[in-house]
């Protein structure tokens, strides 16, 4: 089987050459682990500026975020999709970074904690979490926020989640009651369980975003 | 992670040229499973083939003649929300937010939703124990291990695992098929026949060769549909994978049961449909809870329980019967 090179997309595309180069793709070792892979340069809008990266393909995008570009707030918990706390938006849909790789965000709109505020003042939520005490070590609370803020546009786009009493019914925010947004929380732990607070937090910034 | 390189493929035919030439190498779309796996060392490819870029792939086509063509790429979250879905076959919507957290709603592809490969501890942790998914031939930990979370359905001395995907659940009740392209051209596979029974070969999960490549699942217009929901019952209320669960779709004249389909997960290595009991349920009465219960549990006579799943037979029946009731509200 000759796979064609042209048919692959290079340069615009989210792999460099380097990684595309014929002589890596033919050559697949026999083991995983000895394989040796060149950095690759990936380019992404983050929190509004161009910014490079170097990666490796394995390179998650929490990885990158963290190591390369220095933006710490984004927190690595458990790095198995499991915790929430490294919860990021990707063209302002909340995903999680531990999950995703560094070099498939090439030309992505990506926002971390370091992004939401503007001007100098916090974002509604950010200042909510304060007004209702919605942290307490604060290693989780950089993911719940930019959960909640995923999850405010999510109810305002009107999708409903599993805690809606009818899913074939209209959703409006005004249905974002505190079981909803628990439901819609749940992918985000906070192991000092400000849970209650949490939900006082996001359903006040609901209210004013 | 183990190393490995990525290509962006945009075209279907070089995927499936590449994928089939190429043992190694694996499709990549949302990721959320896959990189679980990697992480795991459960499956190490060498190159991942990203899909991300094939164009019109991502679509929920809701057609004129009533049924539903759901593209491989799009997002849990997109199809959940879709108006046509969440307002004719609910229980689509309810399987998919059952399912997951919002953030992985928003990354994972349907036809990767499909793909999941089983929760089985053993399966999943690779602390050396054996498991023939992971090892074929190594044998099964689980058969005489923690087995609480197992198959009572189809099993084999090879493997108890339960396949994870909830929206597979709903499909099957459905009567979805399965599109997919391969080297040889296009074909559709009934959902009932796309995931396999373990056997004697478990790390098979479905009947896909290399080489195949899911473009997107149709599901056919259905009285039923519109009357149906999903109900899941697991060990958390959120964010954690089925004891049990059931897709109940109905059809009903005044609260005379007309036709019914009745699929559910966790109990067996593909989605279990109650075919015995879907027969014997025409003609009931949705009001006639016992004579209900008593007909869904003719379809448990070759339930199989290990030491720890007993529970399962008498919840998933409760299930199935309250899944029943509560789809029959929404006529």
């Amino acid at each position: 089987m000759t796979i064609n090179r042209r048919e692959f997309i290079e340069g615009a595309g989210l792999v460099a050459g380097g990684v595309m180069a014929a002589g890596v793709l033919d050559a697949i070792p026999a083991e995983a682990g000895n394989l040796t892979v060149a950095p690759v340069q990936v380019t992404a809008v983050v929190n509004g500026q161009p910014r490079g990266m170097t990666v490796e393909p394995r390179t998650t995008l929490l990885d990158a975020l963290r190591e390369q570009l220095h933006l710490t707030g984004t927190k690595k918990g458990c790095d198995r999709g499991e915790c929430g706390a490294c919860t990021v938006l990707v063209q302002e849909r909340r995903v999680l970074s531990c999950m995703s790789l560094a070099v498939m965000q090439e030309g992505k709109r990506i926002t971390t904690i370091e992004g939401l505020q503007r001007d100098g003042k916090l974002h509604p939520l950010q200042a909510a979490f304060i007004q209702h005490d919605g942290f307490q070590c604060g290693f989780c609370t950089s993911g719940q926020i930019m959960s909640g803020v995923g999850l405010i546009e999510e109810a305002r786009a009107g999708w409903p989640s599993a805690a809606t009493a009818d899913v074939t019914k209209p959703f409006t925010l005004a249905d974002l009651t505190g079981a909803e947004i628990r439901e819609r929380m749940s992918g985000n732990l906070c192991r000092c369980a400000c849970y209650p607070n949490i939900v006082a937090a996001v359903s006040t910034a609901a209210a004013e975003v | 992670m183990h190393a490995f390189t990525i290509s962006r493929v945009v075209d279907a035919r070089n995927a499936i040229a590449m994928h089939d030439s190429d043992p190694r190498s694996a499709f990549i779309a949302g990721g959320t499973d896959l990189i679980g796996l990697m992480k795991d060392r459960a499956t190490l490819p060498a190159r991942l083939l990203d899909i991300n870029g094939f164009p019109g792939m991502a679509a929920v086509d809701a057609r004129p003649d009533g049924s539903l063509l759901i593209g491989a790429l799009a997002r849990m979250s997109d199809v959940a929300a879709h108006p046509v879905v969440r307002q004719r076959f609910p229980v689509i919507t309810e399987g998919l937010l059952f399912a997951a957290s919002g953030q992985l709603r928003n990354m994972a592809s349907i036809g990767g939703n499909i793909m999941q490969r089983t929760r089985c501890a053993y399966f999943r942790d690779g602390d050396g124990l054996p498991c023939n998914k992971r090892a074929p031939g190594s044998g099964c930990s689980a058969l005489h291990g923690l087995n609480r979370s197992h198959a009572i359905f189809g099993w084999s001395e090879s493997c108890v695992a339960t396949h994870p995907s909830d929206l597979a659940v709903a499909l099957t009740a459905l009567d979805a098929t399965v599109h997919v392209r391969g080297l040889h051209g296009d074909r559709v596979i009934a959902f009932s026949e796309f995931h396999r029974l373990p056997g004697d070969t478990p790390e098979k999960d479905n009947v896909l060769e290399r080489g195949d490549l899911i473009v997107g699942i149709e599901v056919p217009a259905s009285v039923e549909a519109r009357a149906s929901h999903y109900l899941k019952v697991r060990d958390r209320q959120s964010y954690e994978f089925a004891l049990v669960s059931t897709a109940a779709a109905v059809a009903i004249d005044g609260r005379t049961i007309q036709s019914v389909r009745l699929a559910m997960g966790g109990v067996a290595h593909r989605p279990w449909r109650l075919a015995a009991a879907e027969t014997a349920l025409r003609g009931l009465s949705l009001d006639d809870g016992p004579r209900l219960k008593a007909t869904i549990a003719t379809s448990f006579s070759d339930a199989r329980t290990l030491a720890h799943n007993a529970f399962k037979v008498e919840l998933a029946q409760r299930c199935a019967l309250r899944a029943l009731q509560t789809a029959g509200a929404r006529v």
